[in-house]
This record gives C-alpha cells, structure tokens and sequence, in this order.
C-alpha cells in the first residue's frame, strides 16, 4: 500500500484560482510554492503557517472541499480539490 | 491571616468561592482554604451552563434566582469568564415531549421566567444543523454559558478585593466546633462552611453526597455551528433519576466556536477513567440530534464528578451536628448556575438576614430523617 | 436508526458548506499478530524482522507513505539509500502498510489489544496480541519573539516541506537551533538552491569541537558531517550563536541572531528554528507505560513495563536512524516469543546508544534561551496564550484551567516541552483521543457479528470469533 509518487499534473482550486501541481505533492508544499506563507489566522487573527511538517503543531491547517482544520502537510493534492486559505476572506 | 477569621469556607471551587464574596460582601472576614487551587476540581470539569432547571419547585426558585443574581454579576465579571447570554433550547423529539415543552413553558411563566416555545419550522432556523423531523422545543433566552474555572477565580478575587483570604495547597483534615484542623494547624473561627462538593462527605460524615461521573468532548473551533446551549427533554430524566448509567444529548456553543458536547452519568467511585463505550453512547446520542458533528474534530474528552444527594437538591445551611457548620454542598449538575444563589443564601442564613427564597428544601438537616444516612 | 446522513451547512469564511455524504459509522476491524505504530527507521526494521519470522504484522502510520521523517520520500525522487533495501524488504515481509492512519484510543482485551485509529478519515479497529511502538519524536521548540511568524518554520519541518515538493530556490534561509540535524537540513536546502544566509548552532565551539574529536570512534559519522557540510560550504556556520527574534508584519523578513557579546540582524526570507528532538510517547503514557525523562522505558528486548508492548527508536531516547533500526531488528525478533536478541545486535545498540548520550549533552539547549521569550510572547500557537500569562502558574494544570494553554488541537506538543524547559512544568495526563479525531471515529462501533478484514493469506482471526 505504499503510495507510488507520479509526477503528471492535476489541478487544484486554491483561494478560487485554478493551479496545476504535480501528483503527489503536499497542499502545504503546493501553497508554499505559490507564496502563501500565511495559510491560517490564530484564534486572535494573527497570520500562521507551517512549522513541524508532520502533523503536530496544527499550524497549517486549511480548508479542503469544504471541511475546515485539515493539515496541509499531512494532504496529498487530489485532482479538482478545492483549497481554502486564510487568505481568502 | 494574622486575625482571627469570621468564617473559613472550605473548598474554593465555585461554590466555596461564591459562599465566600457574599460573606465578604456581608462585611465577614473569610478565610477561603483549597487542596489544590481555585476551580481545579470538579469546577473545571463543568460545562459552564447557567439555566433555570424545573425538575421541583425547589429547584427552580434556587436557579430562577441564580441565574437573575448571574445576569446582574455580567458586567462586573472579567472577560476570561467568557459570559455568553446564548439562551438553552430545551428540544422536543415527538408530540408527546412537544407537551411536556409546553407545560414547562407555563411552569417557567409562573416563576417569572421568559420562554417560548418553538415549532420545527422555528427550530430549524433557529439551529439549522438540528436533524429534520424534530418536534419542536423551548427557548430560554434568559440562560447563558460562562468558562467555570475563570468565574470561581473571579469569585475569589471579588472576595479578596473585600478582605477574604485565600489559601492554596491546604488540606483540611478535620472540621471540630468552630474551627478546621490543617497538617498542624488549629485554625479558630465563628463558622465553618463545608463547600468540598463531592468531598464533603470526607470532612463531615453523613452528608449524602455521592460522586456522579460525567463525560465531556470538545472539538475544534467551528463558530456558528451552534448558537444555543442545545438540551433533549430527556435530560431531565437523566440528570434527576439515580440511575446507574445514562446518557442525554446536550451540545453547548463556547466563546471560542469549539462545541462542548456531553452528558452522561454514572456511578462508579472515583474512577476518572474515560469510559470509551459511555463516550461512544453519548457521541451517539448527539448524533441522533445533530448528524453534522460527526465530521467535526474531537480534541480532548475529560472527566469529573458531580456531588450528588438522593434528593437532587443541594444542601445548603446550618448542620446541627457540630457547632459553627455550615454545609453548601451537593449541587450535582448545577453547581455553577446555583453557585450564587447558594453563596448569597448562605451570607443571609449566617448573617441573619431574610433568604430571598425559601431556604428549607435545602437545609441538611432533612437528611438526618432519612432511615440509613446516619 | 435515524438518518445520519447530513447536509453539513456550517458556516466558514462567510460561505455554507455543504456535505452530503452519508456518514459510515461502522469502522474496519483487522486482527494481526503485531502492531507496529509508526513506519520510520524502527517501525520498518520492526514489522520486517516480525513478518520475516512468519508473524501477521500490520503497520499504522500517519504519513502518505512508508518513511517516517528522516526516511522521508522526496516527491519525483528516491529515498536515502540507506532506506532503500529496508523498504524492499518490508515490502517482501508480508506486513502490511496502512498509510494517513493515526493511533486514537488503545485498550487491553481479553487477547491482547484493541487499538481504535483513524484512517484516511474513517474508523479503524486493530485487534493485536503485541505493540510495538515506533512513534517517534517531534522537534523541541523554544518560543522567542516574533516566532509565529510564517516563514519561521522547524528545521526538520523545513525538510518535511521541502521533501513533499517545496521550492526553496532562491529563497533566503537562516537556520538557528541545535542539534545534528542542522547539518543534513543545510545540505539539503543548499542542494534545491536556497541562500543559506547563516547555519547557527547554539551550543559553544568548544562544545562542539569536543564533539568531532569524540567521533574518532564511529569515522564514517565525521566522515558524514564533512560532506554535509561540503553542500553548504559557502555559508557561514555558526557555533554559539542562537536566534533572539524574528521579525516581519505577514511573514518573516529579517530575525536578530546573537553570539552572546554583540547582536545583529539577518534578512532572511525562511527562519528554520529547533533545539533538538523530543520523543513522541504519548501513546505509550496512555497505555501506561514507565517512561523516564520524557522517554520510554524499555528493557534489553525492546520490551516496555506493560506486557506485550514494546518500544524502538527515538521514543525510547533520542538517538538517530542507525539506532532505531537495531531497536526495530531486536523487537521485531524478540516480539512475542521474547527470544533474545544476538550478542551483536546487543553490541552495536550499545555503541550508538553511548553515542547518542554524548550528543544530547554537547547539543542541551543553553541557559541564555530561558531568557528570550518576553511577557508578550506567544506560548501556546494553538490558543495565542503569552508568557506572561502563564509565567506565575504553580503547575502546567493550573495554567491549563485558566489561560487555555496547551488546551488546543496540538495537545500541548508543540508549548509544552518548551515550557518544561522554561518553568520546570511537568507533563499532564494523557487521555483518549490521543491526538484529534473526527466524533464520527469516536462514535464509532463494531457491528455485533462483525469479522476482521482478511489481510492476510492465512485465517486471520480465529481468536476473535
């Protein structure tokens, strides 16, 4: 069951824009790449983004299709997703 | 404190902590002592709901007149104590419970309290992720929702600001005529108040107070999900029947957007434990209510104990036994609503002054009747 | 049974939501012989060495693939090579790999363990007789001002990022913190074509000098921290030099650095900051058992004081991947017929196992650390609670109750072992869930004639029908 990384491009929805990422990719690594430092707002509405990579600090949580608290580092990109960042307010 | 103490109060959880601003308030030198500290005990593991409860005559007086002394304290109460006037909504399943809304909308009318009931066409807007199909439920606007361990502290801080003393990391040891016994200290006094809630027990045998043990889930922050403290008539059969074990839907919107879903009781000791088949039968429960919670994120479950008498009412007043003794405890699942009510009755019984409601249901000595207790 | 399924209309970023998806309540059971909890370095060696034996090893992890994070797959490449013939081999075992899975509940059964776990957004059951616990550790951060600021990242989050597909080329990077894991970070970050504006390491020169010279004994780890270094090897490497503050408005631009005499300012476009490795054994605390400073108790046979689990890798103490895998290849071996591991394999765990003590005292966070975070600090990321709120608590549990710290979806892992550093707190209890779970995971229950799943070539399960 180990995942077998291919590298032919999908589409996800970030922040309403359409992107093409490789297959595989993390989101976090996905919105990393498009600048987005500032992923999250803490609960007093400071700008946050990842720090452990792994899945501990909850820190890179965004919304995908729909559901909110997912963390982006743990999140392969799947095609047609829909990615919703602090940025989008 | 280097003089003498007018009263020491005996547990600084919320009700210790409200027993003491009232007779600090009343001009009483307090002396408030704690094992641990403020609102660490089972204070902390309370949901925080203020609501007038109808289950006796008694009962409501004392949370009809809590909840008012409540909405009084609002503006004088710090922000961490995070006062949320949402209202309960008291839900109905079927046209049967649709009934029982009613009568205990006329129940509260009588006393003064504001309710209304809603049909499912209002319940729905009202709580768009309640399930279809429900029957309809009652809105108490007056009910709110605080964050307990900052409103005991508050509590004790008001009581500080007024001259009382606290004290933490003190065990009592014993209660004797008008003095506690501490480690090796003998400490003199006019009265002595036993708030130890489900400890109380320890300090002064024969108090029919029992440990009733409760779990609690919080998620994760998803503000407006829910706007009431949302509560199924079934409630009140669970809270107020000594059953071995149940549990009843009961979800609460806190300040921060997280959802404090509960309620389950059982008797089993002091095992604090989670209990993951009761976790399970109460997330079930809450299901049957709100399907949408199951896609929300669980962060931590905790457990605590509520003091509980056979009666289901506090105990609240002088104990005859041992000169000075005052008991205020007992308060099951409302002790942070009744925590005022029973604070200010206290103040008045030792003071002198007239109750503003009927002090009898409450006092201890009606359990001295009870055949086996003593 | 009511209908579960919901139009989910919660309100986000000022929108509805809608979910119709029918909620599966019912969750998937599978019996194995072993669990192994965590696929790094000691998960694999551990599963591989059980399968091999013939056992039926099922492996849980919460990463989208087989690795852990110092084995980390980068996206369009390979694996270390050390990793390569370890996965093969796993491959080949029979144990059987579940990905995007995290442990949420354990307890005891009449034939072992039933292990509650979220997979992949659903409920999972493992029936187990053994555990073998290879969860790990997570970086030790040490909260400073201006800390949350995006772009200042932990070091090993910072490889995690670039491993799964991050572009740091251009990027400016200062990396400030301790620990050998600077090192493979800043070659890694040099190779995909970051500035490395400064590499600095908290501990003294003399420190680490004494270090290098102690590592006459293992050569190929010098020979490994030379060509490390080689990658970066333009940029300055710093020893007692430790980051003061990051500063920027959205995102990070410049951070304060300090050598103890003079203080100066770095612009930088990526902070990677950390102080070391702390074990992740928040499972074994929940199922009981012992652990000391912060690490798992485990006898000579990997075995932990609760029967039938055992423990490898960095939980049982910080000591890096070589270590891990003679864990993994003695519990794998030793799992469920306790057989003793080999004189060698005993050996060699010895050597590393005195390696890696030297290198979490020349690596120790320094005393000046205490005194960066000020009273406006954030402490706890997950609540936005400051130092000074929390500064005059008598214990972490009065903290808690008051100002909400360490009460978020991170459980404390992230603030707590950095203010067990600052103010001597001590851990609080562990309870289910062990880490955040979907309530439709927590509500979850086993069907009355339930059947595991059949994973396995052989009947599986027969204990449990």
């Amino acid at each position: 069951m180990t995942s077998r990384i291919v590298q032919f491009p999908i589409t996800v929805v970030v922040d309403g824009e359409r992107v093409q990422v490789p297959n595989g990719i993390t989101v976090a690594a996905v919105l990393f790449n498009l600048g987005i430092t500032a992923v999250r707002q803490s609960v007093s509405g400071q700008p946050r983004g990842p720090v452990c990579g792994m899945g501990v600090c909850f820190e890179c949580r965004v919304t995908i299709d729909s559901r909110p608290h997912q963390r982006a580092c743990l999140t392969a990109v799947a095609d047609g997703m829909h990615i919703r960042t602090a940025s989008h307010s | 404190m280097s003089q003498r103490p007018d009263a020491v109060v005996i547990g600084a959880g919320i009700v210790g902590a409200a027993c003491a601003e009232a007779l600090a308030r009343a001009g009483r030198r307090v002396l408030i002592l704690d094992a641990s500290f403020a609102g660490g005990g089972t204070t902390a593991a309370g949901m925080g709901h203020l609501v007038a409860m109808d289950d006796s005559p008694a009962q409501l007086a004392l949370t009809a007149y809590s909840t008012q002394l409540w909405t009084a304290l609002v503006s004088e109460l710090p922000s961490n104590v995070e006062y949320d006037a949402c209202g309960t909504l008291w839900v109905a399943e079927d046209e049967e419970q649709m009934d029982a809304v009613r009568e205990k909308q006329r129940t509260y009318a009588d006393s003064g309290i504001d309710a209304e009931t809603l049909s499912p066409a209002q319940l729905a807007e009202a709580e768009p992720h309640l399930r279809p199909g429900l029957a309809g439920a009652l809105r108490v606007p007056g009910d709110a929702v605080i964050y307990p361990p900052n409103a005991a502290l508050a509590l004790v801080q008001r009581a500080v600001e007024k001259g009382a003393q606290l004290r933490e990391g003190i065990r009592v040891d014993a209660i004797g005529p008008r003095e506690v016994l501490a480690g090796s200290e003998r400490i003199s006094c006019d009265c002595v108040i036993n708030a130890g809630g489900a400890q109380a027990p320890a300090l002064t045998p024969g108090l029919p107070i029992v440990p009733r043990k409760g779990h609690l889930v919080i998620t994760d922050r998803y503000p407006g999900f829910c706007r009431h403290q949302l509560v199924e008539l079934g409630y009140l059969a669970s809270a107020h029947t000594m059953t071995t074990e149940s549990v009843a839907f009961n979800v609460q919107p806190r300040a921060t957007g997280q959802l404090l879903i509960g309620s389950s009781r059982e008797l089993v000791g002091w095992d604090a434990s989670i209990n993951r088949a009761i976790v399970r039968k109460m997330l079930d429960r809450a299901l049957d209510f709100m399907p949408g919670l199951a896609l929300t994120s669980a962060i931590r479950s905790w457990t605590g104990f509520r003091p509980a008498t056979p009666d289901t009412l506090p105990l609240i007043g002088a104990w005859e036994e041992v000169p000075g003794l005052w008991i205020a405890a007992g308060h099951e699942g409302l002790g942070i609503t009744t925590s005022l009510g029973t604070g200010q009755l206290i103040a008045d019984l030792i003071v002198g002054q007239q109750p503003a409601i009927d002090p009898t249901p409450f006092a201890p000595a009606r359990v001295l009747s009870t055949a086996g207790v003593h | 049974m009511p209908d579960r399924s919901c139009g989910w209309n919660a309100h986000s970023h000022g929108e509805p939501l809608v979910n119709p998806a029918r909620i599966e309540t019912y969750p998937e059971i599978v019996a194995a012989d072993v669990i192994v909890i965590g696929a790094g370095p000691g998960g694999i060696a551990a599963a591989t060495c059980a399968a091999e034996r013939g056992l039926r090893v099922v492996v849980v992890d919460r990463g989208l693939d087989a690795g852990g994070q110092i084995w980390r797959r980068k996206l369009g490449g390979g694996v270390a090579p050390e990793a390569q013939p370890w996965l093969t081999r796993l491959a080949a075992s029979g144990a059987r790999l579940i990905n995007e899975t995290f442990v949420v509940d354990v307890r005891p059964d009449a034939d072992g363990f039933e292990i509650l776990a979220e997979s992949a957004g659903r409920p999972l059951r493992v029936w187990a007789a053994s555990i073998i616990l290879a969860t790990g550790a997570r970086e030790l951060f040490i909260p400073f001002d201006g800390w949350t600021l995006p772009g200042v990242m932990g070091i090993g989050g910072t490889q995690a990022l670039l491993k799964s597909g991050a572009s740091f080329a251009g990027k400016r990077v200062v990396i400030a913190g301790s620990g050998p894991l600077m090192l493979p970070v800043a070659a890694s970050l040099a190779d995909a074509g970051a500035r490395l504006v400064l590499v600095a390491e908290q501990a003294s020169r003399a420190s680490v000098v004494r270090f290098a010279a102690s590592l006459w004994k293992t050569p190929s780890l010098l020979v490994q921290a030379a060509k490390y270094r080689a990658r970066f090897l333009t940029s300055t490497y710093a020893t007692g030099t430790w980051v003061t503050a990051a500063h920027g408005v959205d995102t990070v631009t410049s951070v304060s650095m300090t050598d103890g005499r003079r203080t100066w300012r770095e612009p930088t476009d990526v902070l990677c900051m950390g102080y070391g490795l702390v074990p992740n054994i928040e499972i074994a605390r929940l199922i009981g058992c012992e652990t000391r400073d912060g690490a798992i108790v485990v006898d000579s046979q990997q075995r932990t004081t609760v029967a039938h689990v055992l423990a490898v890798g960095e939980a049982t103490g910080i000591g890096g991947a070589p270590l891990s895998l003679v864990e993994g290849e003695i519990a794998g071996i030793s799992v469920g017929e306790q057989r003793p591991a080999s004189r060698q394999l005993l050996r060699r765990r010895a050597t590393l196992v005195a390696s890696a003590r030297r290198m979490l005292d020349v690596f120790a966070p320094r005393a000046e650390l205490r005194s960066l975070p000020a009273a406006g600090t954030i402490v706890c990321r997950c609540e936005d609670v400051t130092y000074g709120a929390v500064q005059g608590a008598a214990c972490a549990r009065q903290a808690k109750l008051y100002t909400r710290v360490g009460m978020g979806p991170c459980q404390g892992r992230t603030c707590m072992p950095g203010l067990e550093f600052l103010l001597a707190w001590q851990a609080d209890t562990v309870r289910s869930p062990v880490e955040p779970a979907l309530v439709s995971v927590l509500s979850s229950e086993i069907a009355d004639n339930a059947t595991p799943s059949f994973l396995f070539n052989s009947s599986v399960g027969e204990a449990y029908q």
